[in-house]
């Protein structure tokens, strides 16, 4: 997609500021434990992590890449590839799923256009709408079963989701981006 | 709590005890550091000061304060296990990864009431040594970590953290870990590698107990956000006094996170053991939706065995003679339902009424173990990924009833042979499924059953030649 999305990656002084003040959170030779943090500053900053990215975090924390990216390859919350703009994550687990957390996935890709045919759970969770705008991936249990069906859109928190309310979910973030709006 | 309102539609049912959700959904409250002070907050640290580390932790154990996170295992005990002769740094961490299906408490304490546990921490720290602790926090809280960290700067800003904490001598910092959304950092020695920035790949016990072997390999105190939380609550009201909630050997009160198919799903602070299942389910909840019946329920997270509800047990008696339990009358504490054969868990109950078919909802489960396995050992890695194969044929129509055998060998051939509770974690649900449901998988199996596709029934054809 392109990247009218996200800013290419660039450290700017105040986001290095940001990683060493996470840095000095921890014992001096334990500087490997801010390798979270500084990836959730990489992520939250520029949507996703790249080589260059995983570079960075490992020179700033005398690492080698390959210590960086094992990490980045195993976390379902960390990201390679770019999300749309708004990822929309539906929690599929027990209690979301009997109040109807995959009729709303199902809804949410209707009305974003977005083929989740090719999407698994491990290895390709993301799937991204036409126009890069939306993206969906499910999600396990995001720790609210009582209000269900759940979802994170970015970082904003909704409960209660049910399908039929799937587009007044979308019209907050951005109605005339999606298809069906369009159409 | 008289002068207590609560938000409309969100008062506390008649049943329930508030101690740790007393400011939860409460009118006029606010997470600001200012009304927890007004309230009262932070005295009880002032009052832990004036105590001996060691005496605090003799009222938590006291106390009988047993911890909340999953394993029930008594605190204070916990806190003992730190080497007498230890000349390491100690860590304390809160597990705030709440990541087991079906329980969704810590949420609210840390979005509604962040001091009640950093004051909870500080006692805690206080009582085990510790001038370093971290928040270990689910990815999936964004807001709560910006709650946390403005609680934790308020509270350094009022000298509750920092050096010399209201003038005791006592040093303490708090930091925020994010995780990123990997239920195995809720175990807790995945959660210190991750902490440490690997991968969470569980350590083995022994030797690695965190107690001694912690984070970077010095004694290492991880509890759960709520078991925290009562820590504050020991130290106000006194571990005699504590104890005298709940019941015996399961003291306190606890916080039921009940999900699923009852009218009135929600969290629930009771005491413990004082409310059976079914009162809970029946009257607190509401009882099934209209023109349903309760199937199934699963008392402490998706990891506890399922219970079949025209269950009845045989419980043994404190004095050696049995007696007969149906499901409905069950007290909601520990020992009880983990002499039912399940367990009390994380306090997250999950319904399943009659409208639910068993075979989806093991396979749901199946689903998010699979997903889930950290991959560090064989029997888990493959064996959540086998059971979740054969779980998926039966929801599609495409299994035989040797498959309900071959899943059940599976299960068995992980329980116990693996790093760490994950394991028995995955399962459990499958083994307690496929024997108090057997009847109902093997019909969905079977030749005749409406559900087979046309291959697997070619298939049976051939098997039965
Ligand atoms: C697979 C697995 C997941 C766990 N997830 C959590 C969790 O999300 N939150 C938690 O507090 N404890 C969790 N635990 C339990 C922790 O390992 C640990 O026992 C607990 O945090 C100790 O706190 P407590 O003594 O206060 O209960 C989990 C355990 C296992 C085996
Ligand atoms: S039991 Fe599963 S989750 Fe635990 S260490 Fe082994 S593979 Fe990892
Ligand atoms: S099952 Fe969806 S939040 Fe727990």
């Amino acid at each position: 997609m392109d990247n009218t999305t996200f800013p290419p990656f660039a450290i700017t002084p105040e986001i290095d500021a940001e990683a060493n003040k996470r840095i000095s959170q921890y014992p001096e030779d334990k500087k490997r434990s801010a390798v979270l943090p500084l990836l959730h500053i990489v992520q939250h900053n520029f949507g996703f992590i790249n080589t260059e990215a995983t570079e960075w975090v490992a020179s700033k924390l005398d690492l080698e890449p390959m210590q960086v990216h094992e990490v980045v390859s195993f976390y379902p919350g960390l990201r390679e590839h770019s999300p749309g703009k708004y990822h929309m994550r539906v929690c599929r687990t027990l209690s979301c799923a009997m109040a109807g957390s995959e009729e709303l996935m199902e809804r949410l890709c209707e009305l974003t256009g977005i083929d989740r045919s090719q999407s698994d759970s491990h290895h390709n969770p993301i799937a991204v709408s036409p126009c890069g705008q939306w993206s969906v991936e499910f999600a396990e249990c995001l720790a609210s079963c009582g209000t269900g069906p759940v979802c994170l859109v970015n970082d904003d928190f909704h409960e209660a989701v049910n399908p039929d309310s799937a587009q007044e979910l979308l019209n907050k973030y951005g109605k005339a981006d999606s298809p069906a709006a369009n159409s | 709590m008289s002068n207590i309102t609560y938000l409309p539609g969100k008062e506390p049912d008649a049943r329930e005890h508030r101690l740790i959700f007393k400011n939860i959904d409460r009118v006029g409250w606010d997470n600001s550091i200012d009304c927890y002070i007004k309230d009262g907050g932070y005295e009880q640290l002032k009052k832990a000061f004036t105590m001996e580390p060691q005496a605090i932790t003799n009222e938590v154990k006291t106390a009988g304060l047993r911890g909340r996170g999953g394993a029930g295992f008594p605190t204070g005990v916990k806190w003992g296990f730190i080497p007498p002769n230890n000349t390491k740094p100690v860590y304390l961490i809160c597990n705030c990864d709440e990541s087991e299906p079906g329980t969704f408490k810590d949420r609210y304490i840390v979005h509604q009431d962040p001091h009640q546990l950093i004051e909870g921490m500080v006692i805690s720290a206080f009582a085990v040594g510790a001038n370093t602790a971290y928040i270990y926090i689910r990815e999936e809280f964004p807001e709560a970590s910006e709650i946390l960290e403005k609680a934790i700067e308020d509270a350094r800003e009022k000298n509750f953290l920092g050096d010399d904490i209201l003038g005791s001598g006592f040093n303490l910092e708090i930091y925020l870990h994010r995780g990123a959304g990997a239920y195995i950092c809720g175990e807790e020695t995945g959660l210190i590698e991750s902490l440490e920035g690997k991968r969470p790949y569980p350590r083995i016990k022994p030797p690695y107990f965190p107690a001694a072997l912690g984070l970077y390999m010095s004694p290492t105190i991880v509890n759960n956000v709520e078991s925290l939380c009562h820590v504050k609550h020991i130290i106000g009201m006194g571990g005699d006094e504590y104890a005298k909630l709940g019941t015996p050997r399961n003291t306190g009160t606890r916080i039921l996170c009940v999900s699923g198919d009852v009218k009135k799903p929600g969290y629930y602070e009771v005491e413990v053991g004082k409310i059976t299942m079914g009162e809970l389910l029946n009257d607190v909840c509401g009882g099934p939706k209209d023109g349903r019946s309760f199937k199934a329920v699963i008392p402490g997270g998706s990891s506890a065995k399922i219970m079949r509800c025209e269950e009845t047990y045989q419980i043994k008696n404190p004095d050696g003679s049995q007696r007969e339990l149906s499901f409905y009358d069950i007290p909601m504490d520990f020992d009880t339902i983990a002499a039912c054969g399940s367990m009390a868990g994380s306090g997250g109950v999950i319904v399943m009424d009659d409208s639910r078919k068993i075979s989806w909802v093991l396979n749901n489960i199946n689903h998010f173990y699979a997903h889930e396995s950290c991959g560090q050992c064989t029997p888990c890695r493959e064996g959540s990924m086998w059971m979740r194969k054969i779980s998926d044929r039966i929801v599609n129509g495409q299994a035989t009833p040797e498959d309900v055998q071959t899943l059940e060998d599976v299960a068995y051939q992980i329980d116990g042979r693996t790093v760490c509770a994950f394991g028995e974690a995955a399962s459990w649900p499958v083994e307690a499924i496929i024997s108090k449901f057997r009847d109902e998988l093997e019909a969905e199996t079977s030749e005749k059953n409406e559900y087979l596709s046309e291959e697997a029934k070619r298939q049976l054809s051939f098997i039965n030649l």
